[in-house]
């Protein structure tokens, strides 16, 4: 139930999947808007919390590939073709690498910026800036990358929404189900037995 | 004949050198009377601030606009007073970015209140050279006690110095943007200097 196996993805890496994925999607519209505000106030509240999130995705993104690693991947279903196979797995990679990336350039923006404003994660923890030269030159590169990443990471999101209700809808098969309920299979096998008897 | 020549030079050395030392005391007995007066504060005065954040370091700048008058009375202290109004659009912090938060609304909001003012209401001596001065600090519209202690730096026949320093609570002021995160406490450490007016 916890752990994934050969059918299906556990309650851990469902969790994670989700709870990750609420937050990095939270973040996009949370940083189009602290970006664009004019009441100052609001936008340093909103960056605090921007950069709280962000830290939290980094942290929960490396115990889910701790955890990732320590598990089975649940098989793909046999009518996948090679391309999708591709297709599904390029976007994993590179929505895992976003997890990452998208945070870490977030800290070297908060690092660069000659405002030098610290990091204090849910005014619980302060995160030290990383080491990095501090300037408005540095500041507008971290700043370009990390928006080219989120928006980059945002289409690829995308794609890989409409591939799972694609595998719900039309082809009818267990992909997404099994990344909502740890015990799908057992669930079908009752369901079809219940139909038989 | 020489040696007593060199013993003469030697004693009125010394009696030169002890007339010497005395002559601060001397000086400051005179001039401790000779302050009393109503003063002009000069713009050669300096109004440093600094505010603390999590981590260490924080926002040290001063102000670059401000005018005051006070009158001291050293044979009764308590009946020496202080007007002082700063002009927080003046702040100087040497990043454009934090003194145009500063300026908006979200601290000093300088637009609607280009002043901040302080009055005192009991100077009180606190040893030969130090006085604890209190009064009613008011910023953004809202007023509260404040208390600085004012020490004697440098004095002339016209001129006096005083080294200020106080803690202000900026919440009190409406001004508790940014905290935890920057310290509530505003730190200033200001030279005060007069001219007789």
């Amino acid at each position: 139930m916890l752990r994934n196996n050969r059918d299906s993805f556990g309650l851990i890496s469902i969790l994670f999947h989700w709870v990750i994925a609420l937050i990095f999607l939270g973040q996009i519209p949370l940083g189009y808007w602290m970006t664009r505000t004019s009441d100052f106030t609001l936008q340093f509240s909103l960056y605090q919390w921007h950069k709280s999130f962000g830290f939290l995705v980094l942290g929960l993104s490396a115990l889910r590939l701790v955890w990732k690693f320590a598990n089975t991947r649940p098989g793909d279903p046999a009518t996948m073709g090679p391309l999708e196979r591709v297709a599904a797995h390029g976007a994993h990679i590179v929505l895992y690498l976003s997890l990452f990336l998208i945070p870490l350039t977030g800290w070297a923006i908060a690092s660069s910026s000659p405002l030098q404003i610290p990091t204090f994660m849910f005014n619980l923890v302060v995160i030290p800036p990383l080491p990095l030269a501090v300037s408005d030159s540095a500041e507008a590169f971290w700043t370009a990358s990390h928006a080219y990443l989120a928006y980059f990471s945002a289409f690829v999101a995308v794609g890989h929404i409409l591939a799972a209700l694609h595998h719900h809808f039309w082809k009818r098969d267990a992909i997404l189900v099994r990344m909502l309920n740890p015990h799908h299979k057992d669930r079908q096998q009752t369901l079809t037995q219940e139909v038989k008897s | 004949m020489k040696t007593t020549t060199r013993l003469l030079t030697t004693v009125t050395r010394i009696g030169i050198a002890v007339s010497l030392a005395f002559v601060p005391l001397v000086a400051k007995a005179d001039t401790l009377s000779q302050v009393a007066g109503s003063y002009k504060i000069q713009p050669s005065s300096r109004i440093g601030f600094s505010v603390g954040q999590v981590g260490g370091g924080g926002i040290t700048g001063d102000f670059k606009k401000f005018s005051g008058v006070f009158k001291l009375n050293p044979s009764n202290i308590g009946q020496s007073s202080i007007n002082f109004t700063l002009y927080p659009e003046s702040v100087s912090t040497g990043q454009a970015r934090i003194e145009n938060f500063l300026r908006s609304d979200a601290v000093f909001d300088s637009a609607n209140f280009p002043t901040i003012t302080f009055r005192s209401t009991q100077i009180t001596q606190t040893s030969p050279n130090t006085a604890e001065v209190a009064g009613m600090l008011t910023a953004r519209g809202k007023t509260s006690p404040a208390s600085f202690q004012a020490s004697l730096a440098d004095h002339s026949k016209n001129s006096i110095t005083f080294h200020v320093e106080g803690k202000i609570m900026r919440s009190r002021y409406g001004m508790d943007v940014g905290t935890p995160i920057y310290s509530n406490v505003v730190q200033f450490d200001m030279q005060i200097e007069g001219q007789r007016s």
